[in-house]
């Protein structure tokens, strides 16, 4: 069996990056704190994908994640990023916890569909909430860091680590999990549900479980790229929003829990490069960044890397 | 000989079709017992029943003394009620190996061995022995240690058909229902993927039904018969006396009385 070094590639590109960071530019911060939010989001679409089930409403999470970010310093004058992140993370699991009793019970585009048209309700109330700002969304506080207020020059560099922190040990975790007999029944589920019941396991709740798992990486993603951006607005759960993480996700591959944050920071970088050359048509450079990627690499950027890996 | 699983006057009824009609049986623990009938009879019907996969109209299962009639399948299989299927249910992008892990894995969970975070390196209940070890194991005892790094899908029928059955062991059953163990399996192979079965089985004390079309080898392996016609047993003996019944010759076997 081959060693896997995920858990030592991933440690070491922390390390490499908390070294790195200061000497980075702002614009780059920016980019990679915005990856890591987005690559957490994506983390968890990889458990679901794994088990066949594609949703197309992760903006729920994200969007929830990024609105308890808001109201804590809006209502409760809190900006601690890990408070921020944890209370995002865990609004988004106990949403998802509650709308998973109905969406585990679906397979296939009634999966993809629920979960758009619930992340579309969302959006919808959002819009109409003038105590959160309408279609405007809202500015977010400047983070805080367990109270401390990093200078103006370091903020951008503070965020970066914490998200990295955070995605790392995600990363760790999810690694983890998919490594246990739970994680494990992912394929089986996709592959043959009725064995699955016929072995003794419940299909059912261990999407339901995935779910949660996913909701609530999203949820500390939208809380991320909200203090990251510094404002929110009901576009975060629309269903383009959805369409970026999966995006990203067929983008990097299902592979490896390392591969949605280089799949979330490769889009991120082809995202900023298409707005750059052509502002009003960058969708356009986006998709057909997307149109070659499906035609060469269907198994997405990741299924290089694990090429070389077997080659060497 | 205690009994092990007691149906009593199962029915179930799907639109106009009588798929069950009063179907009791006592099957004693450790017997062999062949079901058999033309298509539709209800064979099947008979172990979705008892495998919770289908839910009777009336009548009941009990399993060691206990009423299992409203359980859901995983429910029944955690208790020691396993089966194979006619057309075999396997994890096809997995390798048979990794079909075997992801029952195993399904095992070492109920048994509260594996967690979110924990491997379960734990001895595989029933057996004793690592995760890996019963995997490799049971490959062996059913002939498929090479095949053992192929994909489920790629295999030929036959190995489908074992695997499925290897599956099946691995929650080490006390009950085991077949599914046509030997259908799509050639004639001259019959014989002997049927003993292979049965030795693997029959090693770890599994009370087996199996259902089987061939009356030669129903009359080799099994000890005690149930006919089907229509949704009934019409027959319920051993071997020689079922198949000599009157209603079996003319609606089972095909001949005239």
């Amino acid at each position: 069996m081959r060693r896997d070094h995920t858990v030592t590639i991933l440690c070491t590109a922390f390390v490499f990056l908390a070294l790195a960071g200061p000497w980075l530019p702002q614009w780059a911060m920016f980019i990679m704190t915005v990856a890591f939010a987005r690559g957490l989001v994506v983390l968890g679409l990889l458990l679901l994908l794994r088990a066949g089930l594609v949703s197309f409403g992760q903006a729920l999470f994200y969007c929830l994640g990024a609105y308890s970010a808001g109201a804590l310093g809006r209502f409760f004058g809190v900006a601690d990023i890990f408070v921020e992140m944890a209370v995002g993370g865990a609004v988004a699991a106990a949403t998802a916890f509650v709308l998973g009793f109905l969406l585990a019970r679906y397979r296939g585009i009634f999966f993809g569909l629920l979960s758009l048209a619930l992340s579309m309700i969302l959006y919808g109330l959002l819009v109409k909430s003038e105590a959160l700002g309408s279609t405007d969304g809202f500015n977010i506080l400047p983070s805080t860091l367990f109270g401390l207020r990093p200078g103006a020059e370091w903020v951008r560099y503070a965020v970066l680590v914490s998200a990295a922190a955070v995605a790392l040990a995600a990363a760790l975790l999810v690694h983890r999990y998919l490594d246990t007999p739970l994680g494990r029944l992912a394929p089986a589920i996709k592959d043959n549900e009725i064995r699955v019941e016929y072995m003794g396991a419940s299909a059912r709740r261990a999407v339901h479980v995935k779910y949660v798992i996913a909701g609530g990486l999203a949820g500390i993603g939208g809380a991320l790229a909200a203090t990251a951006v510094g404002h929110i607005d009901p576009e975060m759960a629309y269903w383009t929003t959805s369409g970026e993480f999966i995006f990203i996700a067929i983008l990097a591959g299902t592979g490896n829990v390392a591969a949605p944050f280089v799949g979330a920071l490769i889009y991120g970088a082809i995202h900023t490069m298409a707005y750059d050359l052509s502002p009003n048509t960058w969708q356009l450079s986006l998709g057909a960044a997307l149109l070659l990627l499906i035609v060469f690499l269907p198994e997405g950027l990741w299924s290089l890397f694990s090429r070389y890996v077997r080659h060497s | 000989m205690s009994v092990i699983l007691d149906a009593q006057g199962l029915c179930k009824t799907f639109g106009a079709v009588t798929a069950a009609s009063e179907v009791s049986a006592a099957i004693e623990k450790d017997s062999v017992v062949g079901l058999i009938g033309t298509n539709g009879a209800g064979k099947t019907t008979f172990i979705n029943i008892v495998t919770g996969y289908i839910k009777p109209d009336r009548g009941s299962i009990a399993y060691e003394g206990r009423d299992i009639t409203r359980l859901p399948p995983r429910a029944i299989t955690r208790l020691g009620i396993c089966r194979s299927f006619q057309i075999p249910q396997l994890y096809g992008s997995l390798t048979a190996f990794d079909n075997m892990m992801v029952g195993i894995g399904i095992v070492l969970r109920n048994a509260g061995l594996a967690g979110y975070f924990s491997r379960g390196a734990a001895p595989v209940p029933g057996y004793g022995r690592p995760a890996e070890e019963v995997a490799e194991h049971l490959l062996g005892r059913f002939g498929l240690l090479e095949e053992r790094d192929r994909n489920a899908q790629v295999l030929p029928g036959g190995a489908r058909k074992l695997l499925d059955i290897a599956l099946a062991m691995v929650a080490k059953p006390r009950v085991l229902l077949l599914d046509e163990p030997t259908s799509g399996v050639s004639s001259q192979e019959k014989f002997g993927m049927m003993q292979m079965v049965l030795d693997a089985v029959r090693a770890e004390g599994v009370t087996v039904l199996f259902v089987e079309h061939d009356m030669e080898v129903v009359s080799r392996f099994a000890q005690r018969v149930l006919a089907f016609y229509d949704g009934r047993i019409i027959a319920d003996a051993a071997p020689q006396a079922a198949l000599a019944h009157p209603e079996v010759k003319r609606y089972v076997v095909g001949q005239r009385a």
